[in-house]
């Protein structure tokens, strides 16, 4: 830890108070405005209300579907990121304490993966779920099984990598010990393993479920009406919808509060993943 | 990245169980075939695509689209053209995004991390009260930014004009030169926090007794900065800068978002560019191609990166 | 790849493993299909899928308009219709997705701007005679929009929907202040009206200058007064003549040298916000369509305080010039190629092109009925429609109907909201900077694979 001399202290406090404000200033704007009255968001801005009405946030589940959107949501977040934590400490496992011949290979080929351009692959995968739907009647595209699976695989390679950061910092004599006591590898890191893993496994969920519950690219191009998830509806209302600043910031306030708070709440198990995991 | 060295001897010692790739190759597989699915099988369709003529005329039985041999190519790399020198000109613009917007999040994560590192009272708050715009979903935070950045009703043009009387002009932010300001503002508002809190995990892992060290011998904050804090960061910066780069450069969401459909000249960074390109012209021959010029781009860079990263690591050493 | 290296694979393991490993599989893949179950419906090949365009204020306005009229044809035909309704930024996507995958509604609303556009593609079914005859066949339909449905020599991938037109909208009570007894006539009185409406925080006209397609519209029509064809014989474009330089740049000086528009509006993109201005009497005119008359409504204004008048001509004519002020605006239904009941989509398009709806979706849009005889109901004989309808029926001209006809919209009307970008930030947009900025999207049309 640093050691600071009594000016510092100074330094401390400025900067501090710089940076609470970059962080609250749109905050306060984005709360605040959402608690307006339409015709004070559509004339020139003032920084208080001329009356404070909840009306916006009734009104926002009249105005689209926002109930539907917000469960698609809900249910395409929660499932990629409970498979992609599944698939990536499997594959974490495999790599972090087995030897075999490719296995350099698939690190660096699922790591670069990060760097595809989102743009190359929609269409492609697109036309891919189109043909597996036509050979094998599962309906992938504008389904949210569709989208599960897209999203599991985008959080797939930062999963992979930092579990098997995490993994190595476990002493293997944990699972040597296990294995010496009749359990199989597998046995090894379901008992073993998962349980001292904990904290970056929750960090990886985290990031999956994030991944997921942003994502608007593919989610654009991919979901129907009926599949249709927050990103796509809310950004599709907010351009249809400009004038209505107080409904649309109702509507991202609403769509922000429940992942940023799960997110604050388990960040001290993201700030331990990343301590353990990849950052050494 | 993952293959860590140190891990192999280890690995000699251990039990039965490992030796079998066997199993490694069926816990490796779910995750193999994903990759495959919706990676791997998808980008090798795209480079199929970019040697087609896959327009308008073909899109209904794409399998069918002429070969265009190099054709794609020859337009995007034509700088000459409007179509190559359009891209040649998005490309610099995303370097000059990618390269502003990873400082930028870089030396606002790590001040941050720094004046926190002390334990205090309302550092817990603080520490979740800075987090707060990377965990704000993207786009609701972009919404959000779009509204404070309109140049009648907006915010920012209150605060500059009217407030702090800076300027008379109320300047547009979504529009020309200053789009580019605007969607560089917005990606460090939104990144910086993840430089911070990764920053403030690596330095957790400094040991103390380093500084102690360094302040026996005299020396003040700014060169406990510069010789303890900065080197003993330097893996976890290599690897945040990489990730931080690869991010915004194909950042797609935050552009989108911002400006709609409407991306102004000044701002048009290249995944939205190639987007225009081939959804909305519906030429994904051409749009195909320039995602594959763009991921030969990155992945030179990054093999740079990474060699020149990685010699200098062993000369360090 | 993997296994191509490895020696022993994946058959020496033993039964236990291959039993997790198999478990693991079974839960990845059951997982998401349990939190998935009940996707994509309307499978029964029965039910007809419609997709509609967003013509009214919001796409659940549209849904309170249509949804009725559809049960009602449900009642008929005994047909079941799923209705979903698009917004445009989403409708281009959508139709792509249909057509490359084969997968889409068994009925949709385009642009009919985008007919040939999507002729091309080959994904819609032909209206030959066997389709139109038991519609009333061609000469039921009004005749511009009818030669709106597709490229020339070819049968239609569309028929008629919805007329529209474009008008001058113009505000009575800002005029009246102004002391304007009669909406302009030629470009010089409108931009001498526009002056005089100008003050303060009100203008004399409000454009969406973010919008590619209602730039590229303005392009089009002040174009037709200037003699420019978009497209020679060939279907090449032809941008760059000087005759489009001084049809855009005259478009374009409403902003910039009138200054009778709000740079504000440079930074427009959704029609509601030009339209919003107008309603709230900060801008008193308007160059829009005709269903902006459901967008005024909802804004709160009532008909008898706008009035409507035919786009000024300009006067004289340049050489060549025609005298045209509205493209054949509207929007078409076309039957998907793929659909499993094509006898029920058919019956669809029969429905919603009858008299009895013709009269009652058209009445609640603002729009013009696409045929003759929905125009007996009176609700139709206003002074307004009737403009509208003079409008269509003897100055309007259709958009070239070639496939290329979307990228002009693309390029041309992006090109033009750049411009707008610049005048409003204050930097000089003459004709060498509106020669270049279409030279540019003549380039990017067309050229590559």
């Amino acid at each position: 830890m640093l050691f600071e001399p009594r000016w510092f202290r100074w330094v401390r406090w400025v900067g501090l108070a710089f940076f609470t404000t970059i962080v609250l200033l749109p905050l306060y704007v984005m709360a605040t405005s959402a608690a307006k009255p339409l015709r004070d968001v559509q004339g020139e801005f003032h920084w208080w209300p001329t009356e404070l009405t909840l009306r916006p946030f009734a009104d926002i589940w009249r105005t689209i579907p926002l109930g539907r959107y917000f469960l698609n949501s809900v249910l395409v977040s929660t499932a990629a990121a409970l498979c992609s934590v599944l698939v990536a400490v499997f594959a974490a496992y495999a790599i972090s304490r087995f030897r075999f011949p490719g296995r350099a290979l698939f690190s660096v080929t699922v790591l670069s993966t990060q760097m595809f351009p989102g743009i190359l692959f929609l269409l492609p995968l697109f036309l891919i779920y189109v043909n597996i739907d036509q050979l094998t009647g599962i309906t992938l595209y504008g389904s949210r099984l569709g989208l599960v699976i897209t999203y599991l695989t985008f959080s797939l390679p930062f999963s992979i990598w930092m579990l098997v950061g995490y993994f190595n910092s476990i002493p293997r004599e944990l699972d040597e010990a296990a294995l010496v006591d009749g359990a199989g590898p597998v046995g090894a890191l379901l008992r073993v393993v998962v349980p001292v893993a904990t904290p970056g496994i929750v960090a990886v969920a985290i990031y999956a479920f994030v991944t997921a519950w942003s994502e608007v690219l593919f989610a654009s191009i991919m979901t129907s009406e009926q599949s249709r998830t927050l990103p796509v509806g809310l950004q599709l209302y907010s351009t249809q919808a400009g004038v209505y600043w107080n409904q649309v910031m109702a509507a991202s306030l609403v769509v922000s509060v429940p992942v940023a708070a799960g997110f604050l709440m388990l960040q001290r198990f993201l700030v331990q993943g990343l301590t353990a995991g990849a950052v050494k | 990245m993952a293959d860590r060295p140190g891990a192999t001897g280890a690995a000699r010692r251990a039990g039965a169980g490992w030796r079998r790739p066997g199993l490694a190759y069926l816990l490796l597989l779910p995750a193999l075939a994903l990759e495959l699915l919706v990676h791997l099988v998808p980008m090798a369709v795209g480079v199929w695509m970019s040697f087609r003529e896959l327009t308008q005329f073909f899109i209904r039985n794409w399998s069918a689209a002429p070969w265009a041999g190099l054709r794609n190519y020859r337009v995007a790399l034509d700088v000459d053209s409007a179509i190559g020198a359009s891209l040649l000109r998005s490309l610099w613009i995303t370097l000059a995004y990618a390269l502003l917007v990873v400082a930028g999040s870089w030396l606002l994560g790590f001040v941050a991390a720094l004046l926190l590192q002390r334990p205090m009272r309302s550092r817990g708050l603080l520490r979740t009260l800075f987090l707060v715009p990377y965990a704000l979903p993207a786009y609701a935070a972009v919404i959000a930014w779009n509204f404070l950045l309109q140049r009648d009703n907006g915010m920012l043009n209150h605060l500059l004009v009217d407030n702090l009387h800076l300027t008379d002009d109320r300047a547009f932010w979504l529009l020309g030169d200053r789009s580019f300001v605007a969607v560089v503002l917005v990606s460090v508002w939104r990144h910086w926090p993840f430089a911070f809190l990764i920053i403030m995990a690596g330095m957790q892992n400094i040991p103390t007794d380093l500084y102690e060290a360094a302040a026996i011998d005299g020396a003040g904050p700014g060169q406990q900065i510069r010789r303890v804090t900065l080197p003993m960061l330097r893996p976890v910066n290599l690897v945040l800068v990489l990730v931080l780069f690869l991010w915004t450069f194909n950042d797609f969401t935050t552009p989108f978002v911002l400006f709609g459909a409407a991306t102004p000249d000044q701002a048009d960074l290249i995944s939205v560019h190639i987007y225009q390109s081939s959804f909305v012209t519906w030429n994904f021959g051409l749009g195909s191609a320039m995602s594959v010029l763009l991921l030969l781009f990155l992945l030179l860079l990054t093999t740079g990166y990474l060699l020149l990263t990685a010699r200098r690591r062993r000369r360090a050493v | 790849m993997l296994a191509g290296r490895s020696g022993n694979g994946v058959l020496g393991v033993d039964m236990r493993f291959r039993k997790v490993g198999a478990t693991a599989a079974a839960v990845l893949l059951l997982l998401p299909l349990a939190a998935c179950g009940d996707d994509g419906g309307g499978g029964d090949g029965k039910t007809l899928t419609y997709w509609a365009s967003n013509q009214g204020p919001s796409l659940d306005e549209d849904r309170k308009i249509l949804q009725p009229e559809l049960d009602k044809f449900t009642q008929q035909t005994g047909i079941k219709v799923e209705l979903e309704v698009i917004g445009w930024p989403d409708l281009l996507n959508r139709i792509l997705a249909a057509t490359s995958s084969g997968q889409g509604p068994d009925v949709l609303n385009i642009g009919n701007t985008w007919s040939a556009s999507l002729q091309a593609t080959g994904a819609f079914l032909p209206f030959e005679s066997a389709e139109l005859d038991p519609l009333g066949g061609p000469t039921r339909f009004l005749g511009p929009s009818f030669a709106a449905t597709g490229a020339a020599g070819q049968p239609p991938t569309s028929v008629p929907l919805y007329g529209l037109a474009y008008g001058l909208f113009y505000h009575k009570r800002l005029f009246a202040e102004a002391g304007i007894t009669s909406p302009p006539k030629n470009w010089t009185e409108f931009v001498a009206a526009g002056k005089k409406l100008t003050r303060g925080d009100q203008w004399g006209l409000a454009v969406e200058g973010a919008s590619y397609t209602e730039n590229a519209h303005h392009a089009f029509i002040f174009g037709q007064q200037h003699g420019v064809d978009l497209f020679d014989g060939a279907g090449k474009p032809q941008f760059t003549s000087q005759h489009l330089v001084l049809a855009v740049k005259q478009y374009l000086d409403f902003m910039a040298t009138d200054k009778i528009v709000n740079p504000s509006n440079a930074e427009y993109s959704t029609p509601t916000q030009p339209i919003g201005d107008f309603a709230k009497g900060k801008a008193a005119m308007l160059l829009w369509q005709s269903n902006a008359v459901s967008v005024l409504a909802a804004a709160g204004m009532k008909p008898d305080e706008y009035g409507v008048a035919p786009i000024p001509i300009a006067d004289p004519l340049p050489p060549g010039g025609k005298p045209v002020n509205s493209h054949v605006a509207g929007i078409n239904v076309s039957v998907f190629k793929n659909t499993d009941n094509r006898a029920g989509a058919l019956e669809l398009v029969k429905f919603l092109t009858s008299s009895a709806e013709q009269q009652i979706l058209n009445k609640a849009y603002g729009s013009l009925p696409v045929v003759k005889d929905a125009y007996s109901d009176p609700a139709f004989q206003t002074p307004q429609i009737k403009i509208f309808q003079e409008v269509l029926a003897t100055t309007a001209a259709p958009l070239p109907q070639v496939p290329e006809e979307s990228q002009f919209e693309t390029t041309v009307g992006s090109a033009m909201r750049d411009l707008f970008a610049k005048v409003a930030s204050g930097q000089p947009v003459g004709e060498p900077e509106v020669a270049a900025a279409l030279e540019k999207a003549q380039q990017e049309m067309g050229t590559g694979g």
